[in-house]
């Protein structure tokens, strides 16, 4: 059990939101019918003018604050940033968090049963972009009566759904916060998202996408996915200062058992996360994330065109050691909100944590979340 | 004195003499803009609307707290992540003096603005003329450090810039010579501690 704490949002209990009006996806498919995960903390103001949308990244999901019950041992993926007196202040806004479409933790998804057959979508669930995640969230945003949010806020993959907010729903969102993004991947980003699906689609338990009929999970190629990905999220620095060349056993011993500790410690976090993610929701994502792309509608390219409709005011922080969404990434979305003459604010935080530093405690990156959002007009003025 | 009152003095000094200078509306970007007080007093007195450009940490927090746009750079990188000509002033503010590339920054300003604002403690002032034929590098209100601990590298006085515009091909507009709060017009060099300099590119 948790002591009890003033700056938790305490217990929480997520909800269901049902939809029944096919929605056409970007990739021309139509879902019929869906429904979406969410949590909420604190309370929804009477002008409805207090809302924050929370947008997850490639393993996350509604539950971003609060535990599930007192036994909980873990809050929400970012209860440092979320609650009453935190950064995103949940005496002053209506925080909702949600599992996006696609999703392995309640939203429908691969893994949830087709109300058509019975039987889990596996590879029958279509893929979905980042236009289609914003289209559903304001579908959500409509259903609890939000008309305009008073920021979206997210990192990674998260950071490019507020941007994405931005351009789609100019009128809808008054700020984005942008945290350790891209306005698109790199080659090499979308590289190292194909080595990790390859991992996953050439496991012999993946049986093309439907392998809940098998009763199997293909787990090897998910663990291999994770920790592929996880060494991209971290630092050289971080990895060095925290594992070094140490050996679990103090000596060499010539084999291919576990030695070093790294290796302890990625095959650690590629267990636990094939035991508790779907594959197929995994696959999902990392496209999602490689289809990103503002400019891709435009004949230029030009992201400061994509962003010619963008209103909102901006916070965009990215993360001296991040080499997957490197700072680079993030001062391009500042120029062409530059180029649009549009309210930015730019911070570069300093931070050992590599692209992970955005999940952390950093003294300096919270105090300009709270600043910012301090400054977020609600008509509550003293 | 201070990091406060540092503060402080320099705010007052310069500001109105910017704010006169500026015409009401215009987009302008303020390098090294500290906390923000500059771009927000502009908003308020003159409409004006722009970024400013920090490098420290806790700078980028007081402008966010003050309400007012920041971009984390390195000015010493030079301006490359804005547009050439989108500004319609660029403002240095006390910073000249403590930057590396003074030639380059000078050049940056008056490509991404058509006019620059530039304001720098005079070291041609008599009280720092006075320290040196004593044998002392000087420390005065607009020189508040010792020579062991100085951000200012390259210190000037208004002979000195005025010959380094016209090297650079930058065409003086306007010039005000202050000295605490006081516009100086005889002997600017000897007796104004605070130079503020409206500068145009020559065509």
């Amino acid at each position: 059990m948790h002591s009890p704490d003033l700056t938790s949002v305490g217990i929480v209990t997520p909800q269901t939101a049902r939809f029944d009006t096919p929605i056409k996806l970007r990739s021309g498919a139509v879902l019929d019918r869906y429904e979406l995960v969410f949590e909420t903390y604190g309370q929804l103001n009477a002008d409805k003018n207090n809302a924050v949308l929370i947008c997850h990244a490639l393993s996350g999901n509604h539950h971003v604050a609060g535990f599930h019950s007192e036994h909980d041992k873990r809050p929400g993926w970012w209860d440092t940033m979320i609650g009453p007196g935190k950064p995103i202040d949940t005496n002053r806004f209506f925080v909702i968090g949600l599992n996006n479409l696609g999703g392995c933790h309640g939203s429908s998804g691969p893994s949830s049963l087709d109300p058509a057959t019975g039987q889990p979508y596996g590879a029958r669930f279509p893929l979905v972009t980042v236009d289609d995640w914003v289209e559903t969230q304001a579908r959500l945003a409509d259903q609890l009566g939000i008309q305009q949010f008073a920021a979206v806020v997210g990192g990674s993959l998260g950071g490019m759904q507020a941007l994405q907010w931005s351009i789609t729903y100019p009128e809808r969102i008054r700020h984005a916060l942008v945290i350790a993004a891209a306005p698109k991947l790199t080659a090499q980003n979308i590289a190292f998202n194909d080595v990790a699906r390859q991992a996953i689609l050439t496991d012999p338990d993946f049986h093309g996408g439907d392998y809940y009929a098998h009763k199997v999970v293909p787990k090897r190629g998910l663990r291999l996915a994770r920790m592929l990905g996880h060494i991209t999220y971290l630092s050289d620095d971080v990895m060095g200062s925290k594992f070094g060349r140490m050996l679990r056993g103090g000596a060499f011993q010539y084999g291919y058992d576990v030695e070093f500790e790294i290796e302890s410690y990625l095959r650690y976090q590629g267990d636990k996360f094939a035991e508790s993610f779907d594959a197929n929701t995994y696959l999902l994502m990392t496209k999602a994330l490689d289809y990103f792309d503002p400019t891709h509608h435009h004949n230029e390219g030009l992201l400061a065109q994509a962003l010619q409709p963008v209103k909102a005011g901006f916070l965009i922080i990215s993360f001296t050691t991040d080499w997957r969404f490197a700072p680079e990434r993030s001062r391009e979305i500042v120029k062409a909100l530059l180029d649009n003459e549009r309210d930015v604010t730019y911070a570069e935080i300093t931070s050992s944590h590599g692209h992970d530093a955005f999940l952390m405690v950093d003294p300096y990156y919270h105090d300009l979340v709270r600043a910012y959002m301090q400054r977020i007009d609600l008509g509550d003025a003293a | 004195m201070n990091a406060q009152m540092i503060e402080h003095a320099r705010q007052r000094a310069d500001f109105e003499t910017i704010a006169a200078w500026v015409q009401s509306g215009a987009k302008v970007l303020d390098l090294g803009c500290g906390d923000g007080t500059l771009l927000r007093y502009l908003k308020e007195t003159r409409k004006v609307w722009g970024y400013g450009v920090e490098i420290a940490d806790e700078k980028i927090l007081a402008c966010a707290k003050n309400g007012v746009n920041v971009i984390q750079t390195d000015l010493e990188s030079g301006l490359e992540g804005f547009e050439s000509g989108s500004f319609d002033y660029v403002i240095l503010s006390q910073t000249l003096q403590s930057m590396k590339h003074t030639e380059r920054i000078m050049q940056e300003m008056l490509r991404v603005a058509k006019q620059a604002i530039v304001t720098f403690p005079n070291f041609g002032y008599w009280q720092h003329r006075l320290q040196v034929i004593n044998g002392h590098m000087p420390v005065s209100r607009d020189l508040p450090y010792q020579w062991y601990d100085t951000p200012n590298i390259h210190l000037c006085t208004l002979k000195d810039f005025e010959a380094f515009c016209a090297q650079l091909n930058v065409r003086i507009l306007e010039r005000s010579v202050i000295h605490r709060g006081h516009q100086i017009s005889v002997l600017p060099n000897l007796f104004g501690s605070l130079a503020v300099y409206r500068v145009e590119r020559l065509s």
